[in-house]
């Protein structure tokens, strides 16, 4: 479990977090969504270490993360994995060697151990094949998957995914959602999505934050995001012209 | 000021925090194939023709009938050893070699590569910029030493091929009042240029923000700033050692 209280973060002077607190349970996707520059990935990198938040804490199963010593923060990040939104993989190793590098690094583990590691997560996430593959030679979903791999190989506890459908076609959307989720609930993860994609609102949002100019102004999931009365949320939620006809079809229904 | 504030920190956190030396080693050894045997042949070419040029035109300035011949091999290998092997080297090393590291390490940051390792726990300066640093400290007095070998065989063969001088006068002035020091000099000159060249490039490719537009930036000004601070280290050290 994932739990933050009051995180805000200013730059310059101007305050792109107003004290964001939640709580994202184990087993569930967990969805930060909100427009663009609305302070999603500044969250995120507050809560993964990336950035230092200004006030506030953020707490892995209990452990103060943001006040840790340096040892106690590197011993947290080991139990956490992050998919980036270009993947981040390395782009001088082959597949193989990106998704063993969290093992070479963190681990003593013997080599023919996170071969067999290696091949069980590549197998996992569809791809059997690829050990040899540089990144140059993938596709946008591939990179995608061998991003979730190399996220898990060390068996995280928790999945961080910035804007996992950027820059894929609705169809490979659809995959990456669909296995992260899986993944989600199959290791029992705690996973968080940082999102401005409607159709993973509604494919995974199990737990739904609404950002908007750095406060949090919605929370719930998905079954109840399309019901909600926030102006904002609202805008945002039907700028989508897919759950716009979504909308009305139910409207429809209800009104018989 | 503030860069130089930032460069300082910079150098501080490859040495704190850092993972095991056995991390490294695998990819020190990758670093000093890369810059050390990937330079080989742009740094031979350089230091044979300089020490060709450098050869005829000592020849061709000394226009005294007094000045004995082998002077000329005198002043090509002095100048070999105390400026051009290890000076001019270092500046096509900043060239080749610390454009490189700039180059990948801002395609790494802007590409979240270095947050990628930073959310695995790791002190990626300290795991990106460590080798390179020693790699370069390890290679480039090798390059030096080859380099300054090159230049003198250049002027040898560019003298005598030329007949500007004998090859017994080349041989004797190379022998003549040798200062055993001057090695050592250049020495210390390639290990301070190695680090500098090293570590302003993967400070300027690990500052890099933005896009390919800035690795681009990052590139020259890497390059820039390696050749004014080898230039005022050149100074330093020649005002402190000899």
């Amino acid at each position: 479990m994932i739990k933050f209280d009051n995180i805000t973060k200013s730059f310059e002077g101007k305050t792109v977090l107003h004290g964001i607190s939640g709580i994202f349970e184990p087993g569930r996707a967990n969805l930060i969504i909100g427009t663009s520059g609305t302070g999603k990935s500044v969250l995120l990198k507050c809560m993964v270490g990336l950035m230092k938040p200004d006030d506030g804490v953020v707490l892995y199963d209990g452990r103060d993360f943001t006040h840790a010593t340096h040892f106690v923060q590197r011993e947290i990040r080991r139990d956490i994995g992050m998919l980036f939104q270009g993947a981040a993989l390395f782009d001088s190793m082959s597949v193989e060697r990106n998704v063993m590098f969290p093992l070479d690094i963190l681990t003593e583990m013997p080599k023919d151990e996170k071969l067999d590691r290696v091949n069980f997560i590549l197998k996992r996430v569809g791809l059997e094949n690829a050990n040899n593959l540089m990144p140059s030679e993938l596709s946008g979903g591939m990179k995608k998957r061998v991003g979730i791999a190399r996220a898990l190989v060390n068996n995280s506890k928790y999945l961080y995914c910035d804007e996992p459908n950027s820059g894929l076609d609705p169809q490979t959307s659809i995959l990456i959602d669909s296995l992260i989720k899986e993944i989600t609930e199959e290791f029992n993860i705690t996973t968080v999505v940082v999102t401005h994609d409607m159709n993973s609102v509604m494919e995974i949002g199990d737990y739904i934050i609404y950002m908007y100019q750095g406060r949090k102004l919605w929370e719930g999931n998905k079954a109840e995001i399309l019901d909600a009365e926030v102006p904002e949320l609202h805008d945002f939620i039907y700028a989508n012209k897919l759950v716009q006809a979504l909308r009305e079809e139910q409207d429809l229904k209800k009104n018989g | 000021m503030k860069g130089i504030g930032k460069y300082f920190i910079f150098l501080s956190r490859l040495f704190v925090k850092r993972e095991p030396l056995k991390t490294y080693m695998k990819q020190i050894i990758d670093e000093c194939v890369k810059i050390g045997i990937d330079s080989l042949v742009i740094v031979a070419i350089v230091s044979t023709f300089i020490g060709a040029v450098t050869c005829i035109q000592t020849a061709y300035n000394m226009v005294s009938p007094l000045i004995p011949d082998y002077v000329i091999s005198v002043v090509v290998r002095d100048m070999t050893l105390l400026e051009l092997a290890p000076t001019i080297t270092a500046i096509v090393f900043a060239g080749k070699v610390g454009s490189n590291i700039a180059g990948e390490l801002g395609t790494m940051k802007i590409t979240e590569q270095i947050d990628a390792l930073e959310v695995m726990g790791i002190n990626s300066v300290s795991f990106l910029g460590l080798p390179k640093i020693v790699g370069a400290v390890f290679m480039f007095p090798m390059l030096v030493i080859l380099a300054g070998f090159l230049a003198i065989m250049g002027g040898y063969f560019a003298g005598t091929l030329t007949g500007v001088i004998t090859p017994q006068d080349y041989i004797y002035g190379l022998r003549a009042d040798f200062i055993e020091f001057n090695v050592t000099f250049a020495m210390i000159k390639s290990v301070v240029f190695a680090f500098l060249v090293a570590s302003i490039s993967s400070y300027k490719g690990y500052s890099t923000s933005g896009g390919a537009l800035e690795v681009g930036h990052a590139s020259t000004s890497a390059v820039t700033n390696s050749c004014i601070a080898i230039l005022t280290a050149d100074y330093l050290l020649a005002e402190l050692l000899l």
